[in-house]
């Protein structure tokens, strides 16, 4: 039998750039294929023209073994193909029923909505993704980045799609959210649908996965059976080369404390925490989504209000921005685009904001210096760019990582704290990432690593703090700590809410 | 993390706040009743409400218009300029010796063939709404002082008078014609799929365009009816002066412009609706009633507006901070 959706030899080209060639990607009815590959490899490409977004340059699109043209998203929707793109496409003041039905309302005549209906299809849908505790009135802005993404999943069905394609979906989901979700598509798989799958996280590939095929530069670069493989051959396909060790090994940190933080309450956000950092130290941060992860790192900046107790660095109290720059402390983001970096500005003025600070009174730019400046950091972080006059927006995203950490890097930080280094990042950037968080702790920097990523926090911290509804719910030393306890911490030691 | 009664006190608090976001263009339209009432004793008769209700027509049903534009994440600049040249169209064509109903119809049309360039220009020009509007506005305008010459063309045909004077059952006829277009656009932005569009549009463009919108047919369409309001406002005011003035509309798409921000739209898009546009137009011209019967000099009138555009912005962002 035919499969139900066939990719023959694949080409795409941009403006004579060769960004995919000669793809084969199948999926069976009843099947969950991976897809995996750096960024840049082209699996985005490739998703686009399953959707419609825009043709093939050359090869063929199979649909049960039928020659079909993908004219445009709506068309490939008509096909029983559905897209979950990992940025949302749902619109925030609609409800959870307009954005499921967006474009092809239930009407009555002449463009008049029947709510009743749609209300009553959409409840269905909900069941099925099983969330029929939410009303379809209820407004997205209302709901949480996994009912997000269950609403997305429930909007492919109410297609009856056949043919489930799913980008990164479970990037932004805790550990149970994502328990959650990949038990929806083995739901779905036996109801038959095909699934593509795509994610960086190759523990969900070996959970769920039938078969992987893998990218590389534009490159086919192969199909294997999940029995067939590990997750090294699999990091080896993608990256091209045999990556030993992820994480580089710990450098031992010094006992002298740096940062003390004491007994530590923001309104509604945080309550009572306690930690020291010492110099050279990696301490992790673990918690779940909404766990006050990134209000820590915001209060260790001076950006929340404290309520109670205190923040001290080198002995100096810090409650503002001004004042943790000033002591030495440096915070990036998990929010890149929106926060870290100036995306339609060039890597070259990026790196040099700092720079532009520093000259004040004169205001005279120095040109030699800045050469040198953007040369240093572009060459110590490998920053992969052909020229530093290319738009930041542009690189991706593991390259824009390093762009952010170089920005700060010149402030020359003693402690770094880093919200999310890695999310969206291939795995070739990670290591890159990993690399140079432990050259910064040989230099006597210590660093605060918060991230949802557990093998992260796992391999590169000394000790790891779990954050549970705000609070302080368990400390681990690197020897002792495991994935089961960090959750066990991070849930509260029992359930979690919803 | 936070204690029961501390817990219950704040979802309190969040109510108190989700309220007041939801009412309060109605509290303030309220508050400036009562406030206009106690200062005026003319301020609350038949004949003082009726007057206020017709000279807000104008602006308000132009805002219409406006409000879905503003919906769509868009601007349009340009109405008040349609506004006077669809009004000189209109009288020129009446003055020709054209009969009534065809006049009327050729500056409608006049109208929503303005507004669709203004679209066409915006949706697949990919032009900036503000800049694409702000060249109509300027065209539109030398057009008019271009057809009329620079002079005013006078209206002769009595029985257009009935458009701005003219009352049914003792209402006057701008307020019927305003609240009728204020209904059934209320009920085509809730019911109906173009509507339903127009938020989607503002809310996530890509997102709707995904969804397979075709987001460029329903900008433009959006668009023609800005210029579409604003003919309608042109044949109330043209009536009322039974004459067309060159310089008609102008500073107008301002008004139109605060009118909808005042009634909550955001200018972000994806928000808002027309009934807090009636309200907020509402607002503008009690403000100004009560300024002229307390004998307040018109210089000052305009600071009062603007400080009132300002509170209702305030308001806004200090709300949208306490939600969160």
């Amino acid at each position: 039998m035919a499969s139900l959706l066939t990719l023959k030899n694949i080409k795409k080209s941009f403006s004579g750039i060769k960004v995919l060639k000669g793809i084969d990607l199948a999926v069976d009815s009843g099947e969950i294929v991976a897809l995996l590959g750096e960024n840049g490899a082209g699996k985005s490409t490739l998703m686009k023209i399953i959707a419609g977004v825009f043709g093939p340059t050359a090869g063929d699109i199979y649909l049960k073994g039928e020659k079909v043209t993908i004219l445009n998203p709506k068309h490939s929707q008509e096909l029983k193909i559905s897209i979950i793109h990992q940025e949302f496409n749902l619109i925030t003041d609609m409800s959870i029923a307009e954005n499921i039905y967006l474009g092809r309302e239930k009407r009555r005549f002449a463009g008049i909505i029947d709510w009743k209906t749609m209300r009553q299809e959409t409840t269905k849908v909900l069941e099925k993704v099983g969330m029929s505790h939410l009303s379809p009135n209820t407004l997205i802005s209302e709901c949480s980045v996994a009912q997000r993404q269950l609403i997305e999943i429930a909007k492919a069905l109410s297609f009856d799609s056949e043919v489930l394609i799913m980008d990164e979906p479970t990037a932004t989901l805790n550990a149970k959210e994502t328990r959650t979700l990949l038990n929806l598509m083995e739901t779905l798989r036996h109801e038959g649908l095909g699934i593509i799958f795509i994610t960086h996280r190759l523990n969900e590939v070996m959970q769920v996965a039938d078969r992987i095929v893998v990218l590389r530069d534009g490159n086919f670069i192969g199909s294997e059976n999940i029995t067939d493989v590990t997750e090294d051959k699999m990091v080896s396909m993608m990256v091209g080369r045999d990556i030993t060790d992820l994480f580089p090994d710990r450098i031992e940190p010094t006992d002298d404390v740096i940062m003390k933080v004491e007994n530590l309450s923001v309104r509604n956000k945080l309550k009572d925490i306690s930690f020291n950092v010492a110099k050279g130290e990696v301490l992790g941060v673990a918690g779940l989504l909404g766990s006050g992860k990134t209000a820590l790192s915001k209060s260790l900046f001076g950006l929340e209000k404290i309520e109670s107790g205190s923040v001290n660095f080198h002995n100096k109290s810090i409650s503002t921005p001004k004042q943790a720059i000033d002591a030495g402390i440096a915070l990036v983001t998990d929010d890149r685009k929106g926060e870290g970096l100036v995306l339609n500005l060039s890597v070259y003025e990026n790196l040099l904001l700092p720079y532009y600070r520093k000259i004040g009174k004169s205001g005279v730019l120095n040109k030699a210096k800045m050469d040198t400046i953007v040369d240093k950091w572009v060459d110590a972080l490998s920053i992969k760019v052909h020229h530093p006059s290319v738009e930041v927006g542009t690189l991706s995203g593991g390259n824009q990582q390093k762009v952010v950490l170089g920005k700060w890097l010149q402030m020359n930080p003693d402690l770094l704290i880093l919200n999310e280094p890695t999310r969206g990042i291939d795995i070739g950037a990670k290591t890159e990432i990993y690399k140079i968080i432990k050259d910064l702790t040989e230099a006597g920097i210590s660093i605060i690593l918060i991230s949802s990523e557990m093998p992260e926090l796992l391999g590169m911290a000394h000790r790891i703090i779990v954050l549970h509804e705000g609070e302080l719910s368990g400390e681990l030393t690197a020897e002792e700590a495991t994935q089961e306890k960090i959750f066990n911490y991070a849930t509260g030691g029992g359930t979690i809410g919803k | 993390m936070v204690n029961n009664k501390d817990g219950e006190q704040k979802k309190k608090w969040i109510d108190v706040v989700l309220f007041l976001d939801k009412y309060r263009v109605l509290l303030i339209f309220g508050l400036l009743i009562i406030a206009a009432s106690l200062l005026s004793d003319a301020f609350l008769t038949t004949s003082n409400l009726f007057n206020v209700f017709r000279q807000v027509s104008i602006i308000a049903i132009m805002s219409v218009g406006m409000t879905l534009v503003i919906i769509t994440a868009g601007i349009d600049l340009s109405v008040g300029s349609v506004m006077a040249f669809s009004g000189a169209v209109l009288a020129g064509v009446i003055a020709a010796g054209v009969s009534l109903p065809i006049a009327i119809i050729a500056s409608l049309a006049v109208g929503v063939l303005l507004g669709a360039f203004n679209g066409f220009i915006i949706a697949k020009g990919k032009v900036p709404a503000f800049i694409a509007t702000l060249a109509v506005m300027v065209i539109a305008r030398g057009m008019t002082l271009v057809f009329t010459q620079g002079n005013p063309i006078v209206v002769s045909n009595s029985a257009f008078r009935f458009i701005g004077s003219g009352t049914i059952f003792g209402i006057p006829f701008p307020i019927i014609l305003m609240l009728a277009i204020f209904a059934f656009m209320y009920w085509v932005l809730k019911h109906t799929t173009f509507g339903r569009y127009i938020y989607a549009i503002g809310g996530n463009e890509e997102a709707a365009r995904l969804a397979g919108i075709s987001v460029d047919r329903v900008k433009i369409a959006v668009y023609a009816l800005s210029g579409l309001f604003a003919t309608i406002s042109a044949l109330i005011y043209t009536s009322r002066l039974m004459s067309a003035q060159p310089n008609a509309g102008a500073g107008m798409e301002l008004d139109a412009i605060a009118a909808v921000i005042i009634g909550g739209t955001s200018l972000a898009g994806g928000k808002g609706g027309v009934t807090g546009t009636l309200i907020g137009a509402l607002i503008m011209g009690v403000l100004d009633n009560i300024l002229n019967l307390t004998n307040v000099s018109p210089f000052y009138q305009d600071i009062a507006k603007g400080l009132v555009i300002l509170a209702a912005v305030l308001i806004d962002s200090k709300l949208a901070n306490l939600k969160k």
